[in-house]
């Protein structure tokens, strides 16, 4: 039963990535995220092809808060979930302050966000 | 009254404006062991961070009306538009940098036109469809950044700025839209999400 039960409380943590759509992840890019970023050029805030597996501040383009580029984190999808949910409770005294509270919403950009990585 | 006073908030305005001061109220906080008032002026520091963001976009958008201008593909009634939309602007970074600056901040700088050509890549703007497309781009982004950070802001009265900066950008985008034909939203509530 408590197995039955693990079981099932994994399928439902799994679920959001499982259904998340990088194309409705590019649309909601466009919308939110353009206003100061681009995948491949740095402008307000920084160039974002290629983020997965990158460590938080690094690129050399780009002028990083002291806290991000003083941070241990690298990107991946639970870094980024929970940088995009309240980028200031992961990094304290960074810049971006825009935040995305709808897990959806978060998982559908982070396929779209993964799927540029990859080319 | 000038744009730039607009939008200091009122209670800081009561404290004299001069950031100086408002640290120095904090260092007086810390040293009578008053912590919530020594959090408030690091609050007001997370405060000109997020102006400083509002202002980089702002310094973005005026140099992509230049560009735009510059560029010899816009008709006469459309660079008036494209000029008057790149004034408001120029009256947002004002406002910002004189906010800024009275919080104890320092405005972050503009990069140089070449530097905002490259990253908005200008060089494939062929056509006035093309400028209005990157401007309407440009305003519907910085539309939902400002309605994105609302929630970030310590002091509602710069909660309250950052709408009135949203406001400007979703009717700059409206117009572009209706320029180039885009169809009006159809669903209620379509900006900020």
């Amino acid at each position: 039963m408590r197995t039955a039960f693990a079981a099932a409380a994994l399928l439902v943590l799994a679920a959001p990535s499982q259904a998340a759509d990088p194309a409705r992840g590019k649309q909601l890019y466009d919308s939110r995220c353009i206003g100061c970023h681009s995948l491949d050029a740095s402008r307000v805030g920084p160039a974002h092809r290629g983020v997965f597996g990158r460590r938080a501040g690094a690129l050399k383009d780009y002028d990083y808060s002291a806290a991000l580029r003083d941070s241990r984190v690298v990107w991946d999808a639970r870094t980024l979930d929970r940088w995009l949910a309240d980028p200031e409770r992961l990094i304290p005294g960074q810049r971006m302050n825009y935040s995305v509270a709808e897990p959806a919403d978060r998982a559908d950009l982070i396929a779209y966000l993964r799927g540029q990585s990859q080319r | 009254m000038k744009s730039a006073e607009i939008i200091v908030p009122a209670r800081r305005a009561f404290l004299g404006g001069a950031g100086k001061a408002t640290l120095s109220v904090a260092a007086i906080a810390l040293l009578a062991g008053q912590e919530a008032l020594a959090q408030g002026a690091s609050a007001g520091m997370q405060d000109v961070s997020i102006l400083n963001v509002a202002l980089g976009l702002e310094h973005e958008a005026i140099n992509a009306y230049q560009l735009g201008a510059q560029s010899g593909l816009l008709t006469k009634p459309v660079l008036d538009v494209a000029v008057l939309f790149q004034s408001h602007h120029k009256g947002h970074r004002d406002a910002l940098v004189a906010t800024i600056r009275k919080l104890g901040g320092t405005p972050v700088a503009e990069k140089s036109m070449d530097d905002y050509a490259k990253a908005l890549n200008a060089a494939t703007l062929k056509s006035q469809a093309d400028v209005l497309e990157l401007a309407a781009r440009l305003e519907m982004g910085a539309t939902n950044a400002y309605l994105g950070v609302i929630p970030a802001f310590k002091d509602p009265a710069l909660a309250k700025v950052a709408g009135r900066l949203a406001a400007d950008e979703t009717m700059h985008w409206s117009i572009l839209a209706n320029a180039l034909g885009k169809p009006m939203p159809m669903a209620a509530l379509s900006f900020g999400a």
